[in-house]
């Protein structure tokens, strides 16, 4: 694509060099044959959808994972990193979204925990440790001293902790995940100054963001990958922001998502105001009779959040709903399911089975009212709706006195799919309903979706996968740091314009021939 | 790995016969157990098949067990009130108290009670609504609950109670058959049926697998949990009225040691100490596993300490015994 020429270094050869790196999970394939190059004093942004790999990149490089394939060369030569302490050795270091820290030590401690300089006697270097670990603080200009203890700081802070901690291993390759996530506009500029400086101590930066201002203000080089496929590299100077969007959606839609007659009837849902001291705020819409509403968002958006405070999880600072133009007051999961509200967490294991129950136990429990007779249980009730409901969904099982932990995740998810519509719902809410099952269950999850459309049944949508969103929905509201950025539906609705709103890229969406 | 279904659309409702559920246990295996310990105590001491010596070994168990019936629920859900020996001498301090000043059989009966439900509420209130571990709190409570009783009473200890009240204690309604007998046989079944037969019972089945998925699947676990320690507290301040009326007498220091006992009959009884499985049929069966073991070293003089050291071991073995065998499986397979 681009020549290999850096743009302010004289250095050429890059320092780590991954190549033809392949990793499959049951099931799935996360990374095929992808490379990545990382040069000296260079920031290279990773760029991809959610699940685009980046992730088992990063724990590839740290060592945490291992690769089925390909090689990893450092100055040329192949490494193999067979733990993490492997990649630490050849200066590796991550500071990932959330990096372990301990509040009870201090900051000394912290940067130095488990390689602590000693004394003769094998103790630790109370002496040494501070004046190096202020060494380190001074180079980052961090505006605390060694001795503060870690839970004094702010999130801030902490960041700069960590960063020190990762620097305190003489690093050559300092790789930031989504280091910007939790930080202020100020501190986001602190963090591009310590960047510079770690670029001028020829520090090798692996960047990861989704906020394309950033990758612009400061990468020099990118790369892109797309459903665990390397996609393209280059520098940045010779790309903008259009043909990067670009790269990362650009697909043909691999799957054939069911065709829906998206005729709609009357309002159901009408959500006004809702708003939560930290996590989202102003979100309103409407909900039709049969509708398919999809929501789209980075992660931290704020959608599954807003999902649980709907469906009275968490407790919304303000915020109405009505139902049927009534209004309802929700200030429990018990009252949400009354009110025919039922939600499909995203976290299946945690949160929608409950492991431990018998398959037929877990799609009866929300309808107990309705199984049994004056607080007593009828187990052939149960049975009955129970059955009737793994047919429907196809459940494939050796019985429905089974433990539901001993299914495949794709039938678990059944199970719980299957529990939320016995109890005959107004309003089911998917949130990423096809996560993490196999393309088969995965088909039949959507096909099922718009069957109950069809029968009137008003769905919402959380869902991270772009051709999901787009396959499925008759309405898309995007969401953006707790905010609805934009509601897009028909000609508006395309993966440049989800990608857009979602990251916040101002630049005119007329300036991209559609 | 059970997931081994073709394409059998059709998913039958039970692989199993309720007849090899059974068999297969831990019930079936306990209940083995007790007919062992029957047979080897009858060799072991000639007064032991007496009906009159075994009715008075049923002493042994029945106050414990009507504590473990609610305790069996408890720790299915997730919790566990460790303060309920402590509920018991507060229950009979205030009974005593109340006696002091005229109170009849059926104001003690109605005091007993009364004070162990507002003990159970207390607990309730610390874990439910505060949120705070439930290990930690009845610790608490149980040394706040028998200090009070031993700021009130000291050294002394509440004589004088009524004759009718000695009913509940030493009454019998047939023969060797005791009060105490038929109130076991009664709660027991109450607790057998609300855990097994009832919308309740499925409700602490779940919270105890998974208290987050039950919270997302609409039940109200906190309410669920406040209902489980006033049960609790409630069936302490029956055994409080049973043990008063069978001592005739109230010291600060009455049914010292008994939650341990009371754990320990719910967890031989099969009740996962983490929560999540366990039955009412389980607990009766240990109960009469216990009762037989220590009136078994009684008549065999063995002293009390070495009694306390074997319902120790008895409970650390029984807790250890699952894990032993998954490591022991794990290893062969």
């Amino acid at each position: 694509m681009t020549t290999q020429t850096a743009p302010n270094s004289p250095l050429t050869s890059p320092v780590v060099s991954m190549d033809m790196i392949t990793k499959t999970f049951p099931g799935v394939k996360a990374l095929d044959e992808v490379k990545l190059d990382l040069y000296p004093g260079q920031v290279t942004a990773l760029v991809g959808e959610n699940g685009a790999g980046k992730s088992t990149t990063v724990k590839i490089l740290t060592g945490i994972y291992f690769p089925d394939g390909g090689t990893i060369r450092i100055d040329g030569d192949p490494v193999t990193f067979s733990n993490p302490n492997d990649a630490a050795d050849a200066g590796i270091t991550a500071i990932h979204q959330e990096t372990v820290l301990f509040d009870e030590l201090s900051v000394a401690e912290n940067i130095f925990i488990g390689h602590a300089p000693r004394t003769r006697f094998g103790l630790i270097d109370k002496a040494e440790m501070h004046r190096n670990a202020t060494v380190l603080l001074k180079e980052i200009g961090a505006p605390f001293s060694s001795y503060t203890q870690l839970r004094e700081l702010g999130i801030a802070n902490k960041h700069l902790v960590a960063i020190a901690r990762a620097l305190s291993v003489d690093a050559r390759v300092v790789i930031m995940d989504e280091p910007t996530a939790a930080l202020s506009h100020k501190e986001i500029e602190e963090l591009y100054e310590l960047v510079e400086t770690l670029k001028s101590q020829g520090k090798a930066i692996l960047f990861i963001s989704h906020k394309f201002d950033e990758i612009f203000r400061i990468a020099d080089r990118y790369t892109v990958f797309r459903d665990g496929a390397f996609v393209g590299d280059g520098l940045i100077a010779d790309i903008d922001e259009d043909a990067l969007v670009k790269m990362m959606v650009g697909r043909a839609v691999d799957h054939i998502f069911p065709d829906r007659d998206s005729s709609v009837g009357e309002d159901v849902l009408q959500v006004v105001g809702y708003a939560h001291p930290t996590e989202f705020a102003d979100i309103g819409f409407t909900l039709k009779r049969g509708e398919i509403l999809g929501f789209y968002g980075l992660v931290g958006a704020g959608r599954s959040e807003f999902m649980q405070a709907l469906f009275g999880i968490t407790k919304p600072s303000k915020g109405v709903t009505k139902i049927n133009g009534k209004i309802r007051i929700i200030r429990s999961p018990a009252d949400a399911v009354k009110n025919g509200i039922v939600y499909v967490p995203e976290d299946r294991g945690k949160q929608g089975a409950i492991i431990g129950l018998p398959i037929f136990q877990n799609i009866t429990l929300p309808s107990i009212g309705r199984t049994s007779q004056r607080g007593f249980l009828r187990l052939a009730e149960e049975f009955k709706l129970a059955r009737e409901y793994a047919e429907r969904l196809d459940l494939r099982a050796a019985s429905l006195d089974q433990d539901v932990g001993n299914l495949s995740g794709g039938n678990q998810q059944k199970v719980v799919i299957a529990k939320w519509l016995a109890t005959q719902p107004q309003v089911i809410i998917l949130d990423e309903p096809t996560k993490g099952i196999d393309i088969g269950s995965k088909a039949a999850v959507h096909e099922f979706m718009a069957e109950l459309a069809a029968q009137g049944l008003s769905v919402i949508m959380v869902s991270s996968e772009i051709p999901e969103v787009i396959g499925m929905s008759d309405r898309v509201i995007v969401m953006r740091d707790g905010r609805i950025a934009a509601e897009l539906a028909g000609a508006d609705l395309t993966p440049e314009t989800l990608v857009r709103h979602a990251a916040g890229i101002t630049a005119t969406p007329e300036s991209v021939p559609a | 790995m059970t997931d081994t279904s073709v394409q059998a659309r059709h998913v039958p409702d039970r692989l199993n016969t309720r007849a090899y559920r059974t068999f297969r246990s831990w019930e079936a295996l306990l209940l083995a157990v007790a007919i062992a310990i029957f047979i080897i105590n009858s060799f072991a001491s000639p007064y032991f098949l007496s009906a009159w010596n075994l009715s008075d070994a049923t002493f042994n168990f029945t106050e414990k067990a009507m504590i473990a019936f609610a305790m069996a629920l408890l720790i299915i859900s997730g919790e566990i009130d460790l303060s309920v020996a402590s509920i018991i001498a507060l229950a009979s301090t205030a009974m005593g108290l109340a006696l002091q000043y005229g109170a009849g059989t059926p104001e003690l009966v109605v005091i007993g009670l009364t004070v162990g439900l507002l003990c159970g509420a207390f607990n309730a209130v610390f874990v439910t609504v505060l949120g705070l571990p439930s290990i930690v709190v009845t610790i608490g409570t149980m040394s706040l609950f028998r200090g009070i009783s031993f700021i009130i009473l000291g050294d002394d200890a509440f004589r004088g109670y009524p004759a009718s009240f000695s009913w509940f204690g030493q009454g019998y309604i047939y023969w060797v058959f005791t009060v105490e007998m038929l109130l076991f046989v009664i709660i027991a079944v109450i607790y057998g049926v609300l855990l097994h037969k009832t919308n309740f019972g499925r409700a602490v089945y779940a919270i105890g697998n998974n208290p987050t998925g039950a919270l997302f699947s609409g039940i109200r676990v906190q309410r669920v949990k406040f209902i489980l320690f006033l049960l609790t507290g409630l069936m302490s301040g029956v055994a409080a009225v049973c043990l008063t009326s069978r001592l005739g007498s109230t010291r600060p220091s009455i049914a010292t040691g008994m939650e341990l006992e009371v754990v320990t009959m719910v967890v031989l009884g099969g009740v996962n100490i983490l929560g999540g499985s366990g039955s009412i049929p389980g607990v009766v069966i240990a109960a009469f596993v216990m009762g037989l073991v220590t009136f078994g070293l009684g008549l065999l003089n063995v002293p009390g300490i070495v009694m306390s050291i074997f319902i120790g071991l008895l409970l650390i073995g029984v807790i250890a015994l699952p894990r032993l065998w998954a490591m022991y499986a794990a290893r062969r397979a």
